[in-house]
């Protein structure tokens, strides 16, 4: 599995408006909804879902990283996005620290192994601190796509 | 599981664990994991096929991507591995995580 596999480009947000969680959740599920990925209608639902988990544990794992998900019926695959913010949310992370960027993932309710491979390559990298750097720096959306393509690519080899 | 011979409080402790729970090692049972890990002085390194990562680490726990069925080896080496493995082993494989197995989730 790769990020070209389920990340949908058109919907990553280079510079979030939002500047709390949950916001930066509403945001972030918007900008999937608007490029149709979540069906129709749906975007509501996921949002009280994605919080509601969020709100359970936290997925900001550290190193200024979140990675909120949750499974839904309104999508057949994994369908992810990422937002970037440069003042830093806080998403009552575990080590306490502000989060930069934040890798949003809806998953299929019926496909748990489907979620854990998309989890797999998303911690593979957000694990490297070059790979969290590089996305830091990015101030596109172009930018951030090309960053992805380009592991995607070397990591075939 | 085996002990080695305890030389200057190096002791090391494996077992081998299935997963259990129909979603699999997913965030919160990661989290989970980790939690018990951490509880421990010991080192403890989780392994399947492919690689070796730091159990007491949720991201690198994360990457194990570890399916329902799936075999994981469970490593301790420390004064108190014993007691890490035997905790470990129990929430894996008889708590699965207070989730539903495979069976217990058709029944639903």
């Amino acid at each position: 599995m790769k990020f070209a596999d389920f990340v949908c480009f058109e919907a990553i947000i280079p510079e979030l408006k939002a500047k709390s969680r949950n916001g930066v959740i509403t945001e972030l599920v918007s900008a999937l909804d608007k490029t149709g990925r979540l069906g129709k209608n749906n975007s509501k639902e996921i949002i009280k879902a994605v919080i509601k988990r969020e709100k359970e544990a936290s997925t900001g794992m550290g190193k200024g990283v979140a990675v909120p998900h949750v499974k839904s019926r309104a999508v057949k695959d994994v369908v992810a996005t990422i937002g970037q913010s440069s003042i830093g949310i806080d998403f009552s992370s575990l080590d306490k620290k502000l989060v930069y960027s934040v890798i949003l993932l809806i998953s299929p309710t019926d496909d748990p192994d489907r979620h854990l491979q998309a989890m797999e390559y998303v911690f593979k990298y957000l694990q490297d601190e070059k790979f969290r750097k590089f996305l830091r720096q990015s101030k596109t959306a172009e930018e951030i796509e090309d960053l992805l393509t380009e592991v995607d690519e070397n990591s075939s080899i | 599981m085996q002990a080695e011979e305890n030389t200057l409080e190096k002791v090391v402790f494996e077992t081998s664990v299935e997963i259990k729970n129909a979603d699999g090692l997913h965030m919160r049972p990661a989290m989970q994991f980790v939690d018990v890990a951490n509880k421990f002085e010991c080192d403890i390194t989780v392994s399947n096929k492919a690689n070796s990562v730091d159990g007491k680490s949720i991201m690198q726990m994360s990457m194990l991507a570890a399916t329902c069925g799936t075999k994981l080896k469970i490593k301790a080496e420390g004064v108190d591995a014993q007691q890490a493995i035997n905790a470990l082993r129990e929430l894996v494989e008889e708590e699965h995580f207070d989730e539903p197995t495979p069976s217990e989730q058709k029944k639903r």
